[in-house]
């Protein structure tokens, strides 16, 4: 049995950041159900990669919203309202990610919806919070990890600005969402009142980099120096932390004593005695590590260094890691099944409960494709 | 009322994914014990960046290891593991990152602390799941970046680029904050515990979900730009560019429409959607080129007034200083019990209206073990 069975999510959010919380939601036993406009649908069915659409919809949109249900409503028509406002009276939880201001013109704001069901919970995330400057911006990804300085973290010192290249901030504030949903569950069943949890995509990336900021709040406001040797891996690690060309592919080596590595590899590194030049010198340290590491293959080097016991591993590609038995070993891959019968593969939720990985076959709504029977079993339209 | 209040953790993990996972149970009101061992404590404690000594231990310790409290235990004593029974048979969450086996050699596994307490929700982090090839490699975040192909998204076209944090860390442990407090749900309407688990592998396959979906389909490997690249799988001009006097993010934008708005007329030839992503090398060339000839406030004017998503790049110390970082009132300082204060980051999550914050910071070593003692243990 799934920890959160039982549980009914409304999902008025739209894109990414929200409703990668309501899959994990999903997952974890709630039912979700999209509020979409009606035909159309959320206008994350149009965001492609690749361009590759799916059944009617981008695969993106296929990837973050399975194993969800969908209720088509034109909320600026009254009766559609009036049908939401009967659900909302049934649901545990409602999201939206609508600019500021929205979702008080449709009149499903937090006060409202606490009218209607005294036990809600009710989330909301925005780009940068609801007040200040940047209130009415828009909260995309890119423009999040920009604003916020994730953008100096990564890359040599010479790349410029090097963006994460993965919806970061959408990701890990879905995840710091979910966790305030289910913290407000908490403080429901404690209180049995509504209970109002907001995040945002701005304090999500900076919690991310809470690590290196508060290194950089104490210790003088000194900027992040990311090394200049290709392969850098932390602006705020030493030597020789980073990725290494071999003759063949690519290695990476995390931290660990310096010197031990060196005398694996084979290179002298022993007038880099005290461990804080393995910082301060961690350029001209990685140049040296890199010219040695280029003359072997990475399956040589690795030998060696594993049985020393160092930090070490080849850099793989999705072709290789897909197909490896340390990654085929957790069972991450799953198929849901669409309206045609035909089979789309995709990665499980990433949680397992006593044991039992959380796996669920059901593909991602066509807009409106569960109204019917919503409305039959809730007796909306009665 | 913060809404963890009244639950108590016991957290036996170390470095960064557990203890980042423990943190926000704590900043939601949960009382967090640290169990570390005697002597030398969580090994983070000695984990430095940069060279960066803060009152005697790393900044990356006092970060993540604040608003908890630490208890000294040697888990190979019998007195201690005496003392540590008392205290796991009132916890709510018991969690570690531990290797698989480690907990079942210590006695503390699962199934024996929920003999004891059979409502405990009980988290673990692992850095490759229980099987396979890979279950004894070192959970290290560099590495999994390295095997799960997460290294070939960031940067332009060419060599591997990692992301410069640990990003592994911080998801699986959110993963692992996710479960347990889903389980806590379950718990505080059912009664019953559970057992959570997470690994570094599965957290960083899940963050690559729409890309490995997107392989899956294709089998077609991401291809970075050559140059500005932000996204692998995205068109021009999702990019980050230089300008006159700094560097400005690009997000989305027909290419026509930003020839238009940004007087470059080379950008109007580019008139079919799909040339976007075809043709980004050579679009972003041309891009990269014209943004060169004025400053990013003067090309953010033309941008933002047509609803075109753009940004400009900050470095932290210009982030300080915007309106729109300050009223997030995202800083505070915390207090050691030596009066050690330093200043970091509070927690990301509001509910009705509260944010999180809390003065203390983090434990010496073994400063909690008197109090712990006298209220948990000894009191039966």
């Amino acid at each position: 049995m799934r920890p959160l069975e039982g549980l009914l999510v409304l999902e008025f959010s739209q894109f990414m950041a929200a409703p990668t919380a309501g899959l994990r939601l999903a997952d974890l036993g709630a039912r979700v159900i999209k509020i979409e406009r009606p035909v159309k649908g959320e206008a994350g069915r149009q965001i492609a990669i690749r361009n590759i659409f799916v059944d009617g919809s981008s695969l993106v949109f296929h990837t973050i919203n399975r194993n969800k249900d969908s209720y088509a409503a034109d909320l600026k028509n009254p009766q559609d309202l009036e049908h939401i406002k009967k659900l909302i009276a049934r649901a545990d939880i409602i999201t939206h990610n609508f600019r500021p201001g929205v979702m008080e013109k449709i009149g499903l704001d937090y006060e409202t919806v606490k009218a209607i069901n005294p036990r809600m919970v009710y989330g909301v995330v925005t780009g940068y919070g609801n007040k200040g400057p940047w209130a009415l911006r828009p909260g995309q990804d890119l423009l999040i990890q920009s604003l916020s300085g994730l953008a100096y973290l990564s890359g040599t010192r010479d790349a410029g600005p090097v963006p994460f290249g993965l919806a970061t901030a959408d990701m890990i504030c879905g995840a710091h969402f979910v966790q305030g949903l289910l913290a407000g569950l908490l403080k429901r069943n404690k209180t049995n009142s509504s209970v109002l949890v907001e995040v945002s995509l701005l304090e999500s990336v900076l919690d991310l980099q809470f690590e290196v900021l508060t290194t950089y709040l104490n210790d003088g406001g000194k900027l992040p120096q990311r090394g200049s040797v290709k392969g850098q891996g932390h602006a705020y690690l030493s030597a020789p932390y980073g990725i290494y060309k071999t003759q063949d592919s690519y290695l990476s080596l995390a931290m660990g004593n310096l010197h031990h590595i060196g005398n694996a590899l084979g290179v002298n590194l022993s007038r880099y005695d005290d461990k804080s030049l393995w910082f301060d010198h961690r350029d001209e340290i990685m140049h040296q590590l890199a010219e040695r590491l280029a003359n072997q293959t990475t399956a040589f080097w690795l030998n060696k260094l594993e049985q020393e016991g160092i930090w070490c591993a080849e850099v793989l590609t999705y072709k290789q890691t897909l197909q490896h038995e340390g990654y085929l070993a957790q069972g991450m891959k799953q198929e849901v099944t669409l309206p045609d019968g035909s089979k789309l593969s995709t990665t499980r939720c990433p949680i397992r409960i006593n044991g039992e990985k959380l796996y669920a076959d059901k593909a991602a709504p066509r807009p409106g494709q569960q109204t019917e029977s919503i409305n039959q079993q809730f007796e909306l339209t009665a | 009322m913060k809404p963890l209040e009244d639950y108590l953790i016991v957290d036996f993990s170390q470095f960064l994914s557990g203890p980042s996972a423990s943190l926000k149970l704590a900043d939601l009101g949960a009382r967090v014990i640290k169990v570390e061992k005697p002597g030398t404590g969580d090994i983070c404690r000695q984990l430095y960046t940069s060279n960066v000594i803060m009152n005697g231990e790393s900044s990356v310790f006092h970060a993540i290891n604040r608003n908890k409290e630490s208890f000294a235990a040697d888990m190979k004593t019998e007195a201690d593991k005496a003392k540590l029974w008392e205290l796991l048979k009132k916890a709510d969450v018991v969690m570690h990152n531990f290797r698989p086996g480690v907990m079942e050699r210590l006695g503390f596994d699962y199934k024996s602390v929920k003999a004891i307490n059979s409502s405990v929700v009980y988290g673990e982090i692992s850095g490759y799941g229980e099987t396979g090839p890979w279950r004894d490699k070192p959970g290290q975040d560099l590495l999994l970046q390295s095997l799960t192909g997460l290294t070939w998204l960031s940067g332009n076209a060419g060599d591997p680029v990692p992301m410069g944090l640990s990003i592994i860390d911080m998801l699986a442990g959110n993963h692992l904050a996710q479960g347990i407090l889903a389980c806590l749900v379950k718990k505080s309407i059912s009664g019953e515990g559970a057992l959570v688990q997470v690994s570094m592998l599965e957290s960083a396959i899940d963050f690559q979900f729409e890309a490995i979906t997107t392989y899956y389909y294709d089998g077609k490997l991401p291809e970075r730009s050559e140059q500005n690249n932000a996204h692998a799988y995205l068109g021009a001009p999702y990019g980050i560019y230089q300008t006159a006097d700094g560097y400005m993010a690009l997000a989305m934008g027909s290419i026509p429409q930003l020839g238009d708005l940004l007087g470059c007329h080379a950008l109007l030839a580019y008139a079919e959607v799909a040339q976007a992503f075809e043709l980004r090398d050579e679009i972003k060339t041309i891009l990269a080129a014209h943004l060169l000839t004025h400053t990013t406030q003067h090309w953010l004017d033309i941008l933002l007034k047509a609803d075109i998503w753009c940004a400009e790049v900050l470095s932290w110390d210009k982030l300080m200083q915007e309106e729109g970082f300050k009223v997030l009132d995202m800083l505070q300082e915390v207090q050691m019990s030596d009066g050690y204060k330093y200043s970091t980051t509070r927690c990301p999550i509001t509910i009705d209206g509260e944010l999180f914050k809390s003065t203390k910071g983090s434990p010496k070593l073994g400063e909690d073990n008197d109090r712990i003692t006298a209220q948990l243990i000894n009191n039966g």
